[in-house]
Formats: structure tokens, C-alpha cells, sequence
């Protein structure tokens, strides 16, 4: 599963690193997948059992699937649809706004012509 | 492994739950992040009654403030503390930690915050507060303080996220054009800032099956080099993001100018911050190893980030903008005083970044009231309030002295520290990074001072003219605003003159830092032998 990894970070840092904001964003959200993979690999996958303790028992019998990993992978889903969905209205309202969906043209807080230093003193 | 005769009767319980109440001095621990989310929650339900959002929401700081003084009082006494929730013992459980280093930064955490939401009295906009401006701020302190206490790394993922929705829907409040454009890279950036770290907390678990700070210190150096070595690149570049280290820094001087000037200033003190502490945290205490290995890399950083942010400074014409790069270049301090790792120079990363906090907000609020006063946002249309308002000129050259580290301020003290450390060393080009930074930072913060308060009027034909766009301040700014600011640089003032306190908890933090043992004991896990652990980790 490892390549899989691979190729979503290489999908979400090619579609980063363009100018377009959405293409920004798809990267974005291919990137937080991949991350998501990766921590799921990181438990190491096993072809195991669930990890349901029998009734009356206090352990589990044999070996189990790792839980931690989903119980994080989970979180990290939920915290990055938020934010993810944050950024899509922010670019919806950038784009509104300032007419502008590449970000060579957003240059209101970073004026591109920018005043010289002033001489004196 | 199992043993079908386990009942639950029969199980020795201790060994992984705790079966005893929590004490009541450990409630200390979470009870500042857990009374800023209710307040958050309850101020957000109340954001129609402007009236009682001010006043709950100052009472829940000074609720915050009076239980984070208690804490740090206790940790300074009896060391460090470790609250536990779930009755899971560490590393199962979920800890929060606090040691004198995390504790004196969530306290100036909420002083901070308290100043600034007493500021905004005087800049208020009514659609502003009924868009949530108060529960946003208690949110991005339950975000900051969680962050600082936490000892679990995901769980610090968690409260980094807290704080940054919440610094996002601060940074566009006012819905201003430029704000948009700030927010876009801000959160773009700190996002991706944000996933660098994820990935890295995963590697850190496939590697040593432990997310629990005092446990990844106790099981990373058994852990292999190479892979451990590429999990600390991976914490550096993305909390060197966070913290706006020189190659990735960009976000900051594109967005902190954008929001109304108390969002700058509670931006400007708190989260660059964050991203420093958890440097400090994972670079000093947690991965000693990698740091060694990462020398050059700390050194180069922190070289460039100290003369370049300065220069940047002196170049900018919007005042705001230019104090963004005086923060960026304070962020080099700490890193010089990382990269040496002397108990001196970790001393002096720790008090610099506590200055930091203090001194930047400052720098923020004079900003606002310089630009409440001339009506303008660039330097090229102020001049003259020397003669209309001296306490603001005041202010701005002490807060100036006191980031470029000139004694008897309180930035001073700090750069001594990282500077001796760094001679200790014989490690000359530090030594000289911080002092040329020094130097920098007072030519910028001085030409400032003579462009904004001495010259008498605007740039250019009229520069000899008075300035007559000054308007005074009306009795809510210069009660609410002067007032609140003026206190902020009293204790700054106050805490330059007498650093005893200061340079002795600096000097424990360090130790701490350097020596984690008590750390590590406070979560009982010393002496926790990691084969219990294979069992409960990667199978």
C-alpha cells in the first residue's frame, strides 16, 4: 500500500503547487488522504481479527487488528473536512471579491509594486 | 498471549488504570482549556447581547489567569505536574503536562489575551462582535493554553487545529478585501503546516508505537537512527512553518497586517509561539539525538532568519507589515538559542520566546493607536505625534528597545543568555548573527520612531508642515485602548527591571528541557519497561 501513499502525495504536491486556487484545494484534499493512508499503514496492517474482547473474558484471544491508528485516522478526517471546507468558501469569497482565482493576481495584502523604503533619516 | 481464565476480577488492574480520584491540585491542569471552551460555547450562544460578551468574557480570563498563576506557582515548587484523564495510566491514557517551561507560556497566554479583549473596547465594531469575535478569541486561547499543556502529540495535532479554525475566522472578520487575501495564504499555508506535522506524528508511531511525550523521550533513543532522524526533519520544517523560520515564512508578513490591529496583536504574540514551544519541546527534550545531527541545519536557520527579518523591516513602508518581520525576526532568537543547546542558551530561547509574547502584542496595540491617531496605515502619511501624543511615542521606543534586546529591557536579558551560551561554545557566527540582529532591529525600530513621531509632518513637500491629519483620542481609546496598552508595557517595563524571577524559572525550564527525568517521573513512566508496550502498540 505504501505506493498508493506515494502517488497521492505526488498528485497533492503537483496540484499544490499551482496557482490556481482550486487546484490548491484538490491538492489539499488528496494530501489529506494520503496522510490518513499513511497513518493507517503506520499500525501496521494485519490480516487479523477485530479487537473485540469475548464476553466474560478481560483480553482479547490471539492476535488483533491495531485500533489506535483509526481512532486517530478518524479525527483527522473530521479536523481536515472542517478546514477543508473553510479554505472552499474562503476561496469562493476570495474569488467573489477580489475577482480572482489565481493567486498572482492577489496582491491587495502584498502590493506587488511596493513603495520604495523611505530615504530619510 | 491470552489467557482464557482472565476475568476482569482477577486482573491486576493497576498496572494500567488508575484507580484513585484526581487530586485537586491536577484539576489546575486542564481547567484553563476547559473553562475557555465553555466560554467560548457560551459566549457564541450569547453573541446577540453585545453587552454581557465583554464582561463574561474577561471574567473567564481572569479565571483562567488567577488558575494558571496557582499552576505555575505549583510547578515552580514541587516541579512538574501531569494530570491523567480516563483512569488509562500513561502512555495509554491521555495526559496533559505541565513543566515551568509550558506553564509560564500559558500564563502570559491569557495575560496577553486579557489585554487585547480590553483593547478592543476601543475598536469595536458592533457586526464584528455579533459575528462571533469573542467566542473566536476564547477558542484560539483554549487552542493555545491546550497546546502548551498537552503531553500527548496527537492531542497537541488536535489543539493546533483549534487554534488555527479559530485564528482563520479571526484573521476574516471584518471581511475586508485584504483580509481575504491574507487569510488565503495563512491558511494555506499553516494547513499544510498542519498536515507535515500529521504526517510526522505517524511516522513517530509506526516507529516507537507511542504518541505520550514522556514516553516518545524515554523509547527514542532504542529507536533506529535513520528513520528518527527523518521524523525530526519532518517536525522541524513543518513547526519551523508555524513558528515563520526563515525559508518558510512568508505567510506572516502576507496576512498578520490584515485584521483589525487587537486580532495582529493577539496573532503576533501567540502563534508563532506555539510553534516555537513545541520546537523547544520535541528539539530539546524529547529527540536530543536528532537535534545534535540537525546543528548545522539550526544554525543556518537561525542565522538567516536573525539579519534577514530586520532588513525586511527596514524596508517596509506599512507599519504593521514591518513589525510582522520584527516577530519573524524574534523567532531567530530562539532558534540560536536551540541550535546551541547549552543550558544557558535553552534558558534564554525559553525567556526570549516569553518576551516575545509580551513585547510583540505591544508592538501590535502601539501599532493600532499610531494608526487610530495619524488615520493612516503607512509610514509615508504619519509624522508628528511626538508633539500630539508623547505616551504612544513613549511606548513604541521602549517596545523597541526592548525587542532589539537593549538593557535595561526586557528583550536584553534573553539575548544575553543565548549570546554567553553561544561564547561559551566558541560559537562565533551565532554570537554575531544575534548581535548584528540587535543592531538591525534597532535601526529599523529607530527610523520607524523618527518617520512615525519625530519628523513633524508627512513624507515628502509636507514633511516640515505639521501633520494635520492627527485627530485625538476619544475618551473610550484612551481610557480602554492607552490604558490597556499602557499596562502591558508596564509589566514589560517591570519585568526588564527585575528578570530575577524570570531568569530563574528560564533557568529551571532549561533544565528541565535538557534533563527530562522529571518530566518523565511525573507521568510514572520511568523505569516502564518497553516490553509491556510491544504488546499494546504495533502488532
Amino acid at each position: 500500500m505504501a505506493p498508493f501513499v506515494g502517488a497521492f502525495f505526488t498528485v497533492a504536491v503537483y496540484l499544490i503547487l499551482s496557482k490556481a486556487i482550486i487546484r490548491m484545494l484538490l491538492g489539499i484534499a488528496i494530501l489529506g488522504n494520503g496522510v490518513n493512508l499513511l497513518i493507517f499503514i503506520l499500525g501496521r496492517v494485519t490480516p487479523e481479527v477485530p479487537p473485540i474482547v469475548p464476553n466474560g473474558l478481560s483480553q482479547p484471544l490471539g492476535a488483533i487488528a491495531n485500533p489506535l491508528p483509526q481512532a486517530l485516522i478518524l479525527t483527522a478526517i473530521v479536523i481536515g473536512f472542517a478546514l477543508f471546507t473553510f479554505l472552499l468558501v474562503l476561496g469562493y469569497r476570495a474569488y467573489q471579491e477580489l475577482d480572482a482565482d489565481n493567486t498572482d493576481n492577489m496582491r491587495l495584502a502584498e502590493p506587488a509594486a511596493t513603495p520604495k523604503p523611505p530615504l530619510s533619516y | 498471549m491470552a489467557t482464557q481464565t482472565g476475568t476482569h476480577t482477577e486482573l491486576d488492574l493497576p498496572q494500567a488504570m488508575l484507580e484513585t480520584a484526581t487530586a485537586v491540585s491536577e484539576w489546575n491542569l486542564i481547567l484553563p482549556v476547559v473553562i475557555a471552551l465553555m466560554a467560548g460555547a457560551l459566549l457564541a450562544m450569547i453573541r446577540h447581547s453585545r453587552g454581557s460578551q465583554f464582561g463574561f468574557s474577561v471574567l473567564a480570563v481572569l479565571v483562567i489567569l488567577v488558575i494558571e498563576i496557582d499552576l505555575f506557582w505549583q510547578v515552580l515548587e514541587t516541579g512538574p505536574v501531569v494530570m491523567t484523564m480516563g483512569n488509562w495510566l500513561p502512555p495509554f491514557g491521555i495526559s496533559f503536562a505541565a513543566d515551568i517551561m509550558s506553564a509560564s507560556f500559558a500564563l502570559a497566554a491569557s495575560f496577553v489575551t486579557l489585554i487585547v479583549l480590553v483593547y478592543f473596547q476601543a475598536e469595536i465594531v458592533p457586526r464584528e462582535v455579533r459575528h462571533g469575535f469573542y467566542p473566536l478569541v476564547m477558542l484560539l486561547l483554549a487552542g493555545v493554553t491546550g497546546a502548551f499543556l498537552t503531553g500527548d502529540l496527537f492531542n497537541l495535532y488536535v489543539w493546533f487545529e483549534v487554534m488555527l479554525i479559530s485564528s482563520f475566522g479571526l484573521l476574516i472578520i471584518g471581511g475586508r478585501k485584504v483580509q481575504l487575501d491574507g487569510a488565503v495564504k495563512y491558511g494555506f499555508l499553516n494547513f499544510l503546516a498542519t498536515t507535515f506535522f500529521l504526517v510526522g506524528l505517524g511516522y513517530m508511531y509506526g516507529l516507537t508505537g507511542t504518541l505520550n511525550m514522556a514516553d516518545i523521550a524515554l523509547l527514542a533513543p532504542s529507536a533506529p537512527v535513520a528513520p528518527m532522524t527523518a521524523v525530526a526533519a519532518i517536525f522541524l520544517l513543518a513547526f519551523s512553518m508555524k513558528a515563520a523560520a526563515f525559508p518558510v515564512n512568508a505567510w506572516l508578513p502576507a496576512s498578520y497586517h490584515t485584521p483589525d490591529a487587537a486580532v495582529s496583536a493577539l496573532f503576533g504574540g501567540l502563534l508563532t509561539k506555539v510553534g516555537v514551544y513545541v520546537l523547544l519541546r520535541i528539539m530539546i527534550a524529547l529527540m536530543p539525538a536528532s537535534r545534535e545531527l540537525f546543528d548545522p541545519i539550526l544554525t543556518t536557520i537561525a542565522v538567516i532568519t536573525l539579519i534577514t527579518a530586520p532588513m525586511g523591516a527596514i524596508a517596509q513602508t506599512n507599519l504593521r507589515r514591518a513589525i510582522g518581520f520584527l516577530v519573524i525576526g524574534g523567532i531567530g532568537a530562539v532558534f540560536a538559542g536551540m541550535a546551541i543547546a547549552s543550558l544557558r542558551s535553552v534558558a534564554g530561547a525559553t525567556f526570549y520566546a516569553f518576551h516575545s509574547m509580551l513585547t510583540m502584542t505591544a508592538l501590535y496595540l502601539v501599532a493600532g493607536l499610531i494608526e487610530r491617531v495619524t488615520q493612516a496605515k503607512d509610514t509615508k502619511q504619519m509624522g508628528g505625534i511626538y508633539a500630539a501624543n508623547s505616551p504612544i511615542s513613549i511606548m513604541f521606543l521602549i517596545l523597541v528597545f526592548a525587542a532589539a534586546g537593549l538593557p535595561p529591557f526586557l528583550g536584553f536579558w534573553p539575548k544575553l543568555l543565548i549570546t554567553h551560551g553561544a561564547i561559551a561554545q566558541a560559537d562565533w557566527l551565532l554570537v554575531f548573527a544575534v548581535l548584528f540582529n540587535s543592531l538591525l532591529t534597532s535601526i529599523a525600530g529607530t527610523r520607524l520612531w523618527a518617520h512615525i513621531f519625530w519628523r513633524p509632518g508627512r513624507e515628502g513637500a509636507h514633511s516640515e508642515i505639521p501633520n494635520d491629519h492627527l485627530r485625538k483620542l476619544n475618551p473610550t481609546e484612551s481610557r480602554m485602548a492607552l490604558g490597556s496598552t499602557m499596562v502591558l508595557v508596564g509589566v514589560i517595563v517591570v519585568l526588564g527591571l527585575w528578570p530575577n524571577l524570570l531568569f530563574e524559572s528560564a533557568g529551571m525550564a532549561a533544565g528541565q528541557l535538557l534533563q527530562p527525568q522529571l518530566y518523565i517521573e511525573a507521568f510514572g513512566l520511568q523505569g516502564f519497561s518497553p516490553d509491556i508496550l510491544s504488546t499494546g502498540g504495533a502488532s
